[in-house]
C-alpha cells in the first residue's frame, strides 16, 4: 500500500487573493513577521500497487490530468510505502 | 433548431437555457444526461451554469470527465456550435476546448448583478447579429470568474479574434472600475481559435424576458439559431 500525499499551489506568477487575506488576518493578530501567504491544496491518496514505480506513474498521471490545472498551478508529492 | 441542454450533477441553470430556447426562442429543446453517449440530433449543445459536482476540487475539473465529454469534445472538433454559460465556461476550459483559466475574483465574493459587456468580434456564430463595439447588459453570478491566460496565448488569442466579450461600462469604455472579477484585460468570453466554441461568464439566459429585467441575452440564442439556419458568421461557411 502506498500513501500519495499531493501538494497543489497557484504559480508564483498568479496572485492568490486567499493568502493575501490569511496575511491580512495573521497582521492583524500580531504577527509583524509575516510577510507572504500563498495557500494551496492538500490531498492524501491512499492505493494498492505493485511497486513505488508504478504508483508514482500513477501518481504523476493523476497530477496532469485531474488534480492540478496546468493553467494555473503547479504540483508535487511524496509516495511513502504504509502498513495496509 | 434543436438544441442539446447538458445537465451535470449541480447544474443549476440547465432549466433557465431550457427555458430560454424552448419557450422564448421557440426552438426544440432537450435536456442531456452528463452520462449520455451520443449527441447525433442535436444542432447545438448548451454547457449551463451552476455548481458542476458541487466545485469540488476546481470548478468544471471533475465534470469535465464525464461521460458525455468525449461526445462534445467530438461535437465540437466536428464544428457544430458548442456554447457553456459561467460554470459551463470553467468545464470547456477543463476539457481543453477553450484557452486559460478561471481563478477566484479578486474581491474574494461571490458577484450576483447586472454587468455590461462589449461585443468584441461579431464574426463568430454566438454573436453575427450583434455589432462590433455593441454593449449587453447581462446578468454575471459567480465566484471563481476571474479568468486568466499566459501572455503568450493570449497573445495568440489576440491575433485570432478569440476575446468576444469584454466588461466594459455602460457608455463602452473598457475600464478596471467595469471589471466586476479581475478577469485578466477584462475578458468576460472568449472562443476557440475556430469560433464554433464560446465560453462566457454572464448569463444570457436569464435576460431574455422583460420580466426578467432585460432581453439584451436574446441577440446571442438568436445569433446561433440564424448561423444554424445558414446565416454567415464572420465571413465563414456555414454549417
Amino acid at each position: 500500500m502506498y500513501y500519495a500525499k499531493v501538494f497543489v499551489t497557484l504559480k508564483k506568477s498568479i496572485a492568490d487573493p486567499q493568502g493575501n487575506a490569511i496575511k491580512g488576518a495573521l497582521l492583524s493578530m500580531g504577527y509583524d513577521g509575516v510577510k507572504d501567504v500563498r495557500m494551496g491544496k492538500l490531498i492524501e491518496i491512499k492505493l494498492e500497487d505493485c511497486c513505488s514505480e508504478k504508483a508514482r506513474e500513477k501518481v504523476e498521471k493523476m497530477c496532469s490530468t485531474l488534480l492540478a490545472n496546468a493553467v494555473i498551478e503547479d504540483y508535487s508529492y511524496e509516495i511513502t510505502e504504509v502498513q495496509p | 433548431m434543436r438544441f442539446g441542454v447538458v445537465v451535470f450533477p449541480g447544474s443549476n441553470c440547465d432549466v433557465d437555457c431550457y427555458h430560454a430556447l424552448r419557450d422564448v426562442m421557440g426552438q426544440d429543446a432537450e435536456y442531456i444526461w452528463h452520462k449520455a453517449d451520443s449527441l447525433d440530433s442535436f444542432d447545438c449543445i448548451v454547457l449551463p451554469g451552476g455548481f458542476s459536482y458541487g466545485d469540488y476540487l476546481r470548478s468544471g475539473a471533475i465534470a469535465r470527465f464525464s461521460p458525455v465529454m468525449e461526445r462534445v469534445v467530438e461535437f465540437a472538433q466536428s464544428g457544430k456550435p458548442v456554447i457553456g454559460i459561467c460554470n459551463g465556461f470553467h468545464v470547456l476550459t477543463e476539457a481543453g476546448l477553450l484557452p486559460g483559466a478561471m481563478l477566484r475574483n479578486r474581491n474574494m465574493k461571490f458577484i450576483c448583478d447586472n454587468v455590461y459587456i462589449k461585443v468584441e468580434n461579431s464574426g463568430t456564430p454566438f454573436t453575427s447579429l450583434c455589432r462590433d463595439g455593441q454593449v449587453l447588459k447581462v446578468p454575471i453570478a459567480h465566484w471563481d470568474g476571474n479568468y486568466y491566460v499566459d501572455s503568450d496565448t493570449l497573445r495568440e488569442m489576440e491575433e485570432n479574434n478569440q476575446v468576444v466579450f469584454r466588461y466594459c461600462s455602460p457608455e463602452g469604455h473598457i475600464t478596471d472600475e467595469s471589471n466586476p472579477n479581475g478577469s485578466l484585460q477584462n475578458i468576460a468570453g472568449v472562443c476557440n481559435r475556430e469560433g464554433n466554441v464560446l465560453g462566457m461568464m454572464p448569463h444570457p439566459e436569464r435576460c431574455v424576458e422583460e420580466i426578467l429585467g432585460g432581453r439584451d441575452g436574446i441577440v446571442i440564442f438568436q445569433s446561433i439559431i440564424n448561423y444554424l439556419k445558414g446565416g454567415k458568421a464572420g465571413g465563414k461557411e456555414t454549417l
